[in-house]
């Protein structure tokens, strides 16, 4: 039995590994815009189409990775500057709107830039080497991409809570108006969660993207959801929240996938079912639950009402 | 006096409505009917709906939901399943035995039935979700309708959703041109059709705004605390409003598979609510006239007017750099874009197409003093 469910609980740590690098980016922005930053998805496929392009340019890898992170930083940073800046003041429906809007273009660019076509993501040497452990066959990158996120988190953690821009951000999330009285320069800190954010989705992008190698416009979309959902589960504004919910989603969500093989080898049923199917509705079911029962997640703070 | 000043404006827009109405009617019968602008129009008409469904939430209640694609999956199903004629069945249900369902209604009764199982999906949904608040709300709908795709496509359901098949062959607006006895087409009515289904709907949709319901709604949209203190029952009236609204997206989505001839669950994404959420706010939140102007304009724009920029043009020996496939969605979002962060109101922010006359009424009467 074990050797059954095992491949699946791995294959669901490597992604919820990957779920746990976007999700912290919708977590932070959350945490400090109170925005669901819909294109946050769209900047984790960008950040896989840039890849492509710059691997197919010929320049040396280890030069490919950093230059990848790169451009995916500036591009969160602008699309913070273009899209959500001129709304600081509008109601968070426009925000959000214009966060949909984001998406929807950054869509469509890459629709034009590729011309629609799957694009094969470049392979990285070692981490895409294939490693057995027991009975199951899987690539580096799924061992590796638990203990990266562990080391990226500690390395936020310690930011976030050491630092003087740790600090800031902390102020701001408790209260954006009041941190600004206090000689915050928000407009900072907000370009800094988001370059944090689009560079945590960059190199979750690597991960992501050397399991599942090919890349369209719109790969980000369920990827970005599922993180959100992710971040939600955990409680919305919190870093460990968020991986601890990642980490859960991915692993249910293997398990949902290969349910029908690891319920035959049992001898539950005889024939499949097709559960594969709601591999991704579990994901939402899961949202809807703990919306409706503990709407601030596992370590969300408890947020009251003004009127 | 004051009655008949605020009548006149209402019966300038009656007259232009028939106008539009009669237009469209004779523009059938006289062009050629693979023009560009039949299809527009139809996909307009269907899209007006659903964006005015939509708005109906979003606009007037004040309720952020993204669940609309959703609700129109179940409505083309819906009407899908009960329209397709029985002696198709066993070619459409190929794997499942030609399915469990072996009788058709009219078509109107299975738009009707459309409305409905998607108003009962709305009802379920709305009882977890319709407690929570905005972003919330919206990212749980989202979520439902996923949830809804996904039980759709199951092959569990396959004798009555026909799984991950699509569903064909069901009577789609071209079989409502009325045929002589010579095999050609005696009148032209597949524009029109979709036009009346769409326009009574949106005619009941602002009825129901310029109720005592919709006020209520109204309020609910501007102070949820005040509106209740005023004894508004805001469950019971955002239940309404879900409900409606989904009633008609899913009506709007019976028609949506009748302009498509084929309904397929996986085409139903997040990604198709973007786009009407879009559209309302191109044309304004709030306003019915705007989203409909708005789909029309979009509908339009994506499908027919911007299609030249998709193409390699030359002027002259010049050739136009950066036309290729997909160029045109790029300008269309960056004009989305320009909108939602210079336009904010869109196109008609709160405004219908009576206050518009109205006003103008006003400013001549000036004049002429």
């Amino acid at each position: 039995m074990w050797d059954t469910i095992f491949p699946y609980l791995l294959s669901g740590v490597s992604v919820g590994g990957q779920y746990a690098l976007i999700a912290i980016g919708y977590t932070m922005v959350y945490g400090i815009l109170r925005l669901i930053n819909f294109a946050h998805g769209d900047v984790f496929m960008v950040a896989g189409i840039i890849m492509v392009y710059i691997a197919a340019s010929g320049l040396p890898l280890w030069l490919c990775i950093p230059l990848v992170l790169l451009i995916t930083v500036a591009v969160g940073f602008l699309i913070e500057r273009v899209a959500y800046k001129p709304l600081r003041s509008a109601p968070r429906m426009s925000v959000m709107i214009s966060a949909i809007g984001v998406s929807y273009t950054l869509q469509n660019l890459v629709l034009y830039i590729t011309g629609g076509l799957n694009k094969q993501y470049p392979k990285i040497p070692w981490i895409s080497e294939t490693v057995a452990i027991g009975a199951a066959k899987t690539k580096m990158v799924t061992i590796v991409t638990p203990f990266l996120v562990i080391a990226l988190v500690v390395a936020l953690v310690l930011l976030i809570n050491k630092t003087k821009i740790g600090m800031a951000m902390r102020a701001v999330s408790k209260d954006f108006e009041t941190s600004q009285l206090m000689g915050i320069k928000i407009n900072n800190v907000i370009s800094t969660t988001f370059i944090i954010g689009s560079f945590l989705a960059g190199v979750g992008s690597i991960l992501f993207f050397t399991n599942y190698p090919t890349v369209i416009q719109t790969s980000g979309a369920m990827p970005g959801l599922k993180a959100f959902v992710a971040a939600v589960f955990g409680g919305i504004g919190s870093i460990p929240g968020a991986v601890i919910g990642a980490f859960i989603i991915g692993i249910m969500e293997n398990i949902i996938k290969g349910l029908d093989v690891i319920l035959f080898k049992l001898g539950v049923i005889e024939a499949p079912l097709g559960l594969a199917t709601f591999s991704d509705a579990f994901s939402f079911a899961l949202l809807i639950i703990i919306l409706v029962v503990k709407p601030t997640g596992l370590f969300g703070e408890k947020v009251t009402d003004k009127v | 006096m004051n009655q008949k000043k605020s009548k006149k404006p209402m019966i300038i827009t009656l007259v232009l409505v028939a106008a539009i109405y009669i237009g469209v009617f004779i523009a059938e019968q006289t062009m050629p009917a693979t023009s560009m602008l039949f299809t527009v129009l139809k996909k307009g008409a269907t899209y007006a709906l659903v964006a005015v469904s939509m708005n109906l939430l979003n606009g007037f209640t004040g309720i952020f939901s993204l669940g609309q694609a959703g609700f129109m999956l179940v409505g083309a199903y819906v009407y899908g399943i009960f329209t397709i004629p029985v002696a198709q069945r066993a070619a459409v249900y190929q794997y499942f035995d030609g399915g469990v369902i072996q009788f058709t209604v009219p078509v109107i009764i299975a738009m009707i039935f459309a409305g409905l199982a998607a108003a009962f999906f709305a009802f379920l949904i709305g009882l977890p979700v319709l407690r929570l608040k905005s972003d919330y709300l919206a990212i749980a709908t989202l979520g439902f309708a996923e949830i809804i795709r996904a039980i759709f496509q199951w092959n569990g359901l396959g004798p009555v959703t026909n799984g991950s098949n699509m569903l064909r062959s069901f009577p789609s607006f071209n079989d409502f041109n009325i045929v002589g006895a010579d095999g050609k087409v005696a009148v032209y009515l597949s524009t029109l059709i979709p036009f009346i289904m769409s326009g009574v709907c949106i005619l009941l949709i602002v009825l129901l705004i310029n109720s005592s319901y919709g006020r209520a709604l109204k309020a609910i949209r501007d102070d949820e605390v005040a509106a209740e203190a005023m004894g508004i029952n805001l469950a019971h009236h955002k239940r309404l409003a879900f409900c409606v609204s989904s009633f008609f997206a899913g009506v709007g989505g019976a028609m949506l598979a009748m302009y498509q001839t084929t309904v397929q669950a996986k085409s139903f994404t997040s990604a198709m609510t973007y786009e009407i959420l879009l559209i309302v706010v191109i044309g304004g939140i709030g306003s019915v006239t705007g989203s409909v102007l708005s789909s029309f304009l979009f509908v339009a724009c994506s499908e027919w007017w911007l299609r030249f920029l998709d193409e390699q043009q030359m002027i002259g020996d010049f050739q136009v750099p950066l036309l290729r496939n997909g160029f045109r969605l790029v300008v269309f979002s960056v004009i989305i874009m320009i909108v939602v962060l210079f336009f904010r109101r869109g196109i008609m922010g709160d405004k219908e197409l009576p206050d518009l006359l109205s006003r103008r009424s006003k400013s001549k009467g000036r004049a002429v003093k």
